[in-house]
Order: C-alpha cells, then structure tokens, then sequence
C-alpha cells in the first residue's frame, strides 16, 4: 500500500457524524457536493484550508453518532488522506474501510501530533511519523481480513474479486 | 469458557460451534434494512457489483422515513430512487408513504424482526431489535449493498458489558430515563465496538416499549448492539406481530463479560441529558436552575410507541402548553397513530395546543419539521443532542423521555409532571 503525507487538521473527543456533515446536506449523495460541507459544523475554515493529501488527527471516539455513509465519503472527496484517532466509533471504522478511506488507531500520536504539523504515515507498517517534532509512533495494524478489503480499494471490488 | 447472547447468535449464524471476543466472521443474515438516506447510496454501490439482483426479496426492508413525506425535490428523487429499486427487485417489504412509519418502530410492528435474528440496517439505530432478543447493528451503505446482494456481513465478534436490572421503576420512570442513566455512568463510548446485554429480574418491570426505547440507544454509548433475554412479553410480542420463526438463545452461565454494572431501577429518576453529548446527563432534581424551553419534540425510533403517547397525553390532559411553546408530536408508525386516534390521544394533544404529524424522522436529525434557530431550546425525546442536530449550531437539545417532554410542554421549562400543579 502506499503512504499519506499531509498537514494535520486537529480536532478533540467524539466528533459525531452530525458535525462531519450536518442532516441538512444528506438530501444529496454527491461526494463533491457533500465535501463542500465536510466539517461545516465544527470548523467553518475547513473546507477552505483543506488541500489534497492532508489529515485529519482526533482523539476519543472519532465519527460517533449516525451510520451515515456520507460522513467518510465527504472526508475523502474533500482530499483528506488519512484521519488518525485515539479510537474510532464502529460504525465509522466500517464504513471508512468499506470506502477505501485510510484510517488508523494510535493513542499516543492522537495526543502529541498538533494541528498544522506535517504528518507522513505508512499503511504497510502501520508507522506514523510527524515531520515537524521528528517524532514517531506504531499504529494500530489492520487485521489480515480488512487489510484485502483495503487492498482491493473498498468491499465493492473485494466482493467482485471473490 | 462460554458465550453470551450475542455470541450464541453470531456463532449459529456463521455455521460454528464456538465463537470469542475479537474473532472474525461471516455471518447469514435474517433481514437487511435502509432508508431514504441510506438506500440510494448502497443501491449505487450494489449497481457497481457483479452481481443479479438481490440475495432474498423477502428478507430486505426498504423504510423511507428520514425525509418524507417528500421534503425538497432532492429528497423526492432519493425516494424514487428507492421506489424504483423496490420495484425493479420485487422487495416485498418495501412501505409507501400510506403504511410507513420510522423504520425502528415499523420493523418490529410488522413482525420482521424476532427471536434469534442477525439483522443488519443502515442506520444506526438498527440496534433497536436486540428488545426482542435478535442481534442487529447498524452499518453503511456499502455494507448494505454487500448484504443485500449476498446475504452476508462480515463482524467481529464483539466483547460484551452486562447490566443486571433489578427493582421496579418509579411512576414517571420509563426506558428512556434507564438508557440515559446508564450512558451517563459509562459514557457515549463506554461500550465501543461491545454488546451491552441486559439481564435480571428488572426486566420484568420493563414494558416492551420501554426495552425498544433502551435497545435503540446503545448506539449512543459507542455499542456494537444491546440485548434483552427473551421472556413471556417478548414471546407474546411476536406471536402477535409475526408469523416469522423466532429461535431464543441464552447466555452460557460462565459467558465473559469484561464489565459487570448492576442497576437498581427503583432508584432512577427522571433523567436529562444535557448539550451537547447524551452523556452529559442530570436528574430531575439536580436541575436547579429554571431552563427555559422554545420547543418540545415527542416522536422518533427512541419514544414514538404507543406507551410514550399514552404517557405524554396523560400529562397533558385538561393542560395547555406554555405561551410560544411549540410542542411536535409524532407517532411513529401509522399503525400507533390510529390507534392513538382511537384513545383519543390526538385530540388530547390538539387540545393542549400540541401538533401532530404524520410519522417521519425530520426533527430529530434537523431534516424537516421543527428547525431550530439560534439561540433556540429544545426538550426532545429523541437519541442525540449534538451540536447543529436539530437546526442552528448555537441551538440547544435536551434529551428526555415523554414525561419529561409533557411536562416541559406545560411549564416553559425543563420539568417533570410530579412539578406539575
């Protein structure tokens, strides 16, 4: 798999789907259209600042709330990366995967990476490395399983190579 | 070692003997669900997939309930798009507008959820089913599409947090001050990525209403899914809902589990979750402070059944609503409509100066029909108080059950009917 390289967004404990991308906006499923209002009700200047390859770090239970799909679509459309969190809501995790949105669990980089840093992450060893302290730190590896759904670039592909 | 409910599920489910905590599977599935949100972004994806048509035209749902009635012309082609799909694959539980209700209240209505079942839903309170003893989670859309078109769904088998219920709960307690109990105690991600299975001799004293209201809220404390042991009032439930089989699987005596909580329900009283996480919850009595309210919602997945308007119209008869108050009703399904029709509930409410609309979830997830402004209050029934959820992102929500919700109706403030003069 390949790598991520980004200047970090940063936001706190149980960003909720909702915040992600508010009800209002779900009467469309267009990903370039959800992207113009990924993060509105949490961060007005996000969609502004956002360039392709950034990433978003969070802490405790990242995407709580809804099941809604359009939350991790509207992050990849608006060229994020890789969202980094202390832990994931489950239904989140899921869908990110499914979608082919990179994804990784790591306390202790949740908690040290600042916004703005310059953050590089590997996905094949699961290493996170922030470029502006010239720190690193081990993230959590996917399981064998969601490693080939992410392989084949979401579970759609994954089921039509079975 | 041995299993709980949910993994006695899951394990049959995916054709082993033995299931543990954290191992993956690929499980059967006994009904897969989507609504007017949800659906036509899997109906996309399903599109995309080698694959003729659906695994199973009698065992998918398709409940448009978020955005109808039709809010915007958007909204209307997603329901189309639904329609058509409906038809296309000749889905037998697909429910216009005319026999729609909100998905969570409808399912269980119409018998398709029992005993026994893996059912997957793309919504989050898919979880809601777990009251009648089945094991059913929310997912994606693209995990929709997957089930729909194979009739599987990967898991991990989750770790599970037991809460043995004891004690009989006060008048003006209900399922809903017992959830938001709970995720106040462990918090919105006390149970993440675990089963939250609730046992003990409480349960009796639980109404099945009451234990959708509790299943349908696990989500908001980070849970895979919530379940309740199948006794005599589940078992009646179904036998007069469903001609479905149901199959009821126990706990193992030596089941894991990684938290035990034991919960005294004689003891709860009427519980309030602040702005803006449901955990952020009080009682009624530690509320000091006079909280003025613009606007009150009783309806949703959550506290839309017949009980819950049955308790608000009880506080609310021969009462009005404050001054500039505006109090929503919504029945949740067409079925609990009519029959509160018929006990004259509506007129209760129309009297008292509330409205009552057609089922749909718009104000719950700030889609429709009762908006918010800045600056705004309002006492809700519903499932989450995030910022923006409801409307303007400096409006406020507090969570409460039907009582709580009457009876703020009535005072202008966060009240309780025992306040009521």
């Amino acid at each position: 798999m390949q790598s991520a390289k980004g200047t970090v967004f940063k936001y706190g404990d149980n960003v909720d789907t909702d915040v992600i991308i508010p009800a209002r906006y779900l009467n469309s499923s267009d990903p370039a259209e959800l992207a113009t209002h990924c993060m509105e009700d949490i961060d007005k200047e996000f969609i502004h600042k956002v360039s392709r390859g950034d990433i978003i770090v969070a802490t405790k239970n990242f995407g709580c709330g809804s099941s809604r799909e359009h939350a991790p679509i509207a992050i990849k459309a608006a060229g994020v990366s890789c969202v980094i969190a202390e832990t994931f809501a489950r239904i989140f995790y899921r869908n990110a995967i499914n979608i082919g949105l990179p994804i990784i669990e790591c306390p202790e980089a949740a908690q040290a990476i600042e916004a703005g840093d310059t953050v590089e992450v590997n996905f094949d060893t699961g290493v996170i490395t922030d470029v502006t302290k010239g720190t690193s730190y081990k993230g959590q590896a996917f399981p064998e399983f969601m490693q080939k759904i992410i392989a084949a670039e979401g579970l759609v592909n994954y089921i039509n190579q079975k | 070692m041995g299993m709980t409910m949910t993994q006695k599920i899951l394990a049959a489910h995916a054709g082993l003997e033995y299931v543990e905590a954290g191992q993956l599977i690929e499980a059967d599935l006994d009904l897969v669900l989507g609504n007017d949100i949800t659906s036509p972004v899997a109906i996309k994806e399903m599109e995309k997939m080698n694959v003729d048509g659906v695994f199973h035209k009698d065992k998918i749902a398709l409940v448009p309930d978020h955005f109808v009635p039709n809010k915007d012309i958007k909204s209307a082609e997603h329901c189309k798009c639904v329609r058509e799909f409906a038809k296309r694959n000749e889905i037998t539980n697909y429910f216009e507008v005319g026999e729609m209700g909100i998905e969570h209240a409808l399912l269980p209505e119409k018998g398709l959820t029992v005993a026994g079942d893996v059912i997957i839903g793309a919504d989050s309170h898919t979880c809601t089913y777990g009251a009648l003893g089945a094991f059913s989670t929310g997912v994606g859309s693209t995990d929709m599409a997957a089930g729909m078109a194979t009739g599987k769904a990967w898991f991990k088998v989750p770790a599970a947090i037991k809460f043995n219920l004891v004690g009989k709960p006060a008048k003006w307690v209900s399922g809903k001050d017992v959830i938001l109990h709970i995720i106040g105690m462990i918090g919105v991600d006390g149970a993440l990525y675990k089963s939250m299975e609730f046992v003990g001799e409480g349960i009796q004293n639980l109404s099945m209403d009451d234990r959708f209201t509790i299943a349908n809220m696990a989500i908001e404390a980070g849970g895979k899914n919530g379940i309740f042991p199948v006794d005599e009032l589940a078992v009646s439930y179904m036998k007069e809902h469903s001609k479905k089989e149901y199959k009821i699987y126990e706990a193992d005596e030596d089941a894991v589990y990684d938290e035990e909580y034991i919960i005294d329900l004689s003891t709860l009283r009427p519980t309030i979750a602040f702005p803006h996480l449901p955990e952020n919850t009080k009682t009624i009595d530690e509320i000091k402070e006079d909280i003025v309210v613009d606007q009150v919602v009783i309806g949703s997945c959550t506290n839309g059944r017949l009980d819950d308007l049955r308790i608000a119209a009880e506080v609310l008869k021969g009462r009005h609503v404050a001054p500039g108050m505006r109090c929503i009703v919504i029945p949740a399904t067409q079925a609990i409509y009519l029959q509160a029709m018929e006990e004259g509930l509506l007129k209760t409410f129309i009297e008292a100066g509330a409205i009552v609309s057609t089922p749909t979830c718009g104000p719950c997830l700030g889609g429709y029909m009762g908006i918010l402004a800045e600056g705004e209050r309002c006492v809700s029934t519903t499932n989450r108080n995030f910022v923006g959820r409801m409307g303007h992102v400096n409006s406020e929500i507090y969570l409460a059950s039907p009582a709580v919700a009457a009876a703020s109706a009535v005072a202008g403030k966060i009240s309780c009917p025992c306040r009521l003069g």
